[in-house]
C-alpha cells in the first residue's frame, strides 16, 4: 500500500519531471539529470524527504546514455521511500551534486565517483575514498576486468 | 628487519584537505590507519590547537575488497557467505536482509517458523553487536572489569551460535527461501539459561558504569550531534536515537515478526558519547524482551520454501531420481534465476540502515549488488562529532559510532 505523501509526490512529480511508478511500496521515478536537483530540493522542502540514504550507480554497456545513477531517499516523518534514476552518458557522466542540500552526499557521491567515475557537478571534494591516490580506472564498470592489479607498493619477487 | 631499497619511493594513499593550516601554531597529527584504540582501520588527520581538536579529515578504505565487483561473478547463493563479511559483528543480520531482498525479487513469501526464527536471531545478533561495541568502548576508557564481564557473556552468545550455525563470527546460516537447517534440540532451553547470565552481567556493568564520575566526565557531553544534524550527515540506528528521535525500522517499517512483537525504543537526550552508551545497553534489554516472546511464539513446521527455483532439493532425492539430481546440479552450476527488476531492501541492523540495492537481468548471477553500510555513511559525518573537542576525546567517540571496517570499506 503506498501512503498519501507518497501518491501527493507521484501526482505532482509524473506529468512534468518523468514516469513515476510505484516498486516494491517505493515511488521510483525516472527523470532528466537538468531535473534532479529541482526535484530533489521539492521532495525535501514540501515533501520531508529529510533522509539521503544512498547513492550508486549502474553500468549498462551497450545502451546510450551508459550509466544510470540511482538515489535513495527516506522520510524519517511519514517512511515513505523515494528511488530516482538518472541516466547519463559515457562522455558526458555529470550530474549535479546534492551536497549543498545533504551532508551526506559528501561521502556517498565520492564513493560513486571513486567506482564508476560519475562527477558530481558542485561536490568540491571528489578525492578517492575507498581507492587510493593514483588508482586509474573505475573498478564497478563492467569494463574493468576483475582480475586487473594495481598495487601501491611492488610486490616482492 | 629489511628497510625497502632506498630508489623506492612509497607513495602516500591519501591527501589530506588540510594544505594549508588554520592559523599559525596549529599541528596536524595523523592517527591511524593501524592504531590499537580505533577498532578497525581508518585513518584521522587531524589539526590540533593544543589538545583541541579543530577539524579532521577521515579516511576508510583500507580494508576495500572490491566486494561489490565480485558478487557480480558468482551465484545469488555464493554471496551468502560473502555477506557474512560486510559487519562480521552481527553477520546474521546482513544474511538475512541479502536473502530477504534476494526473495523479494523472486516473489517467495517465507515459511511462519523461518519468520520467526530469523527475527529471533536477528535480536540475538544485535546483543552481540551490542555488547562488542559497549565493551570496546569501556575497555579503551580502562574499564576493564566490564570488559571482561561483557565479552564473557558475548562468548556464551558466539559458542551458543555455533551450535546452530558451525561457526562462532561468520554463519553463512541464511538462505533464500529459508534457513541452512534448524535448530539443534535443547538450542532454546540453553538461550534461555544465556538470556539469565546477561542479565546478571549487565546488572554489574550497570553498577559500574553508570555513575561512575570518571566514565561521565569522559562521556557527557562528549562527541555530541543533534537530531538536525545526526538527519543530515545520514545518521541512523542508535546514533540517532541518542540525540533523541525514536527512529527504528522495526517499529516504523515492521518486517519479518517485528509486528507482533511488544518492544520500545529507547532514545537518549542530547546525542552524546553517554547517551550512545545508554541507547546501546537499553536496545539490548530490548532485545532480550523480544527474544523471551519469541520463544514462546515460535511456530513448527518447515523451515525452507518448497520453491524448486532456489531451495535445493533433499539429499536423499538427490540420489533417487533423476529431476532432483538436474534440479540440483542446475543451482549449483547457474544458481537461482532471479526476475529481472531491482529492489532496494533495509533491515534495522545494529548500526543503522543497512539496505541492499540488487539488480538483476534474469540470471543465476547478479547485475549488480550494492550495499548501503551504516558505517561507511556514519564515517562521512564523524568529523561533526570530533572537531571541537579534545584530542583524547576521539578514541570514546570514534568507539561510540562503532565503525566496522567490514561493511564501511566492503
Amino acid at each position: 500500500m503506498a501512503s498519501p505523501v507518497l501518491e501527493q509526490l507521484q501526482q505532482r512529480l509524473a506529468p512534468t519531471v518523468g514516469e513515476a511508478a510505484f516498486a516494491h511500496e517505493t515511488l521510483v521515478v525516472h527523470l532528466a539529470p537538468a531535473a534532479l536537483l529541482a526535484t530533489v530540493e521539492l521532495m525535501r522542502s514540501e515533501f520531508a524527504f529529510d533522509l539521503f540514504l544512498d547513492v550508486t550507480a549502474v553500468d549498462w554497456p551497450g545502451q546510450t546514455p551508459r550509466f544510470e545513477v540511482v538515489y535513495h531517499f527516506y522520510s524519517t516523518q511519514h517512511f515513505g521511500r523515494v528511488r530516482l534514476k538518472t541516466r547519463v552518458s559515457e562522455q558526458d557522466p555529470t550530474v549535479d551534486s546534492l551536497v549543498a542540500l545533504y551532508g551526506s552526499a559528501r561521502f556517498m557521491e565520492r564513493e560513486c565517483h571513486d567506482m564508476y567515475g560519475i562527477d558530481f557537478r558542485g561536490n568540491a571534494d571528489l578525492r578517492p575514498i575507498l581507492l587510493y591516490e593514483g588508482f586509474t580506472g573505475h573498478p564497478l564498470r563492467k569494463d574493468y576486468p576483475k582480475e586487473r592489479e594495481q598495487p601501491l607498493v611492488p610486490y616482492r619477487k | 628487519m629489511t628497510m625497502p631499497p632506498a630508489e623506492i619511493k612509497l607513495p602516500n594513499p591519501v591527501r589530506s584537505a588540510f594544505d594549508k593550516p588554520l592559523h599559525d601554531g596549529t599541528v596536524t597529527v595523523n592517527i591511524g590507519p593501524s592504531h590499537p584504540a580505533t577498532h578497525g582501520t581508518v585513518q584521522i588527520i587531524a589539526e590540533l590547537d593544543g589538545e583541541r581538536v579543530l577539524r579532521t579529515d577521515v579516511h576508510c578504505g583500507y580494508l576495500h575488497r572490491g566486494f561489490e565487483k565480485e558478487c557480480e561473478s558468482h551465484t545469488w547463493h555464493n554471496l551468502i557467505p560473502y555477506v557474512d563479511r560486510l559487519n562480521y559483528v552481527s553477520a546474521l543480520i546482513n544474511d538475512f536482509a541479502y536473502c530477504e531482498a534476494v526473495e523479494k525479487l523472486m516473489g517467495i513469501e517465507i515459511t511462519p517458523r523461518t519468520r520467526y526464527l530469523r527475527t529471533l536471531l536477528s535480536e540475538y545478533s544485535r546483543i552481540v553487536d551490542h555488547l562488542t561495541c559497549v565493551a570496546a568502548g569501556l575497555m579503551e576508557l580502562g574499564a576493564m572489569t566490564a570488559f571482561l564481564y561483557l565479552v564473557m557473556v558475548r562468548d556464551y552468545m558466539y559458542e551458543h551460535i555455533a551450535d546452530l550455525t558451525g561457526a562462532r563470527v561468520t554463519y553463512s546460516y541464511g538462505r533464500i527461501g529459508g534457513l541452512a537447517r534448524d535448530l539443534p534440540e535443547t538450542w532454546l532451553a540453553r538461550l534461555a539459561e544465556i538470556l539469565d547470565k546477561y542479565e546478571m552481567f549487565i546488572g554489574r556493568v550497570h553498577g559500574l558504569m553508570d555513575r561512575n564520575r570518571i566514565f561521565i566526565d569522559r562521556m557527557r557531553n562528549v562527541g555530541v550531534i543533534s537530531t538536525a544534524e545526526a538527519i543530515n550527515w545520514g545518521y541512523t540506528g542508535p546514533i540517532l536515537r541518542s540525540t533523541g528521535a525514536p527512529r527504528d525500522l522495526r517499529k516504523d517499517a515492521p518486517y519479518l515478526a517485528y509486528a507482533e512483537l511488544d518492544f520500545e525504543v529507547p532514545v537518549g537526550i542530547k546525542g552524546d558519547n553517554y547517551d550512545r552508551y545508554y541507547v546501546r545497553m537499553r536496545e539490548m534489554d530490548e532485545s532480550v524482551h523480544m527474544i523471551r516472546q519469541l520463544m514462546d511464539m515460535l511456530p513448527d513446521g518447515p523451515i525452507n520454501v518448497d520453491d524448486r527455483r532456489c531451495v535445493f532439493p533433499e539429499k536423499r532425492l538427490v540420489y533417487d531420481e533423476i529431476e532432483s539430481l538436474i534440479n540440483h546440479f542446475k543451482l549449483v552450476m547457474d544458481g537461482p534465476q532471479v526476475p529481472a527488476g531491482d529492489v532496494y531492501l533495509a533491515h534495522e541492523s545494529p548500526n543503522g540502515e543497512l539496505g541492499f540495492y540488487i539488480v538483476s537481468t534474469g540470471e543465476g548471477i547478479p547485475y549488480k549488488v550494492h550495499a548501503r553500510a551504516p558505517s561507511f555513511v556514519h564515517m562521512g559525518g564523524v568529523h561533526r562529532m570530533l572537531d571541537g573537542y579534545q584530542l583524547a576525546d576521539i578514541v570514546p567517540t570514534f568507539g561510540s559510532v562503532n565503525m566496522i571496517g567490514g561493511e564501511c570499506d566492503r
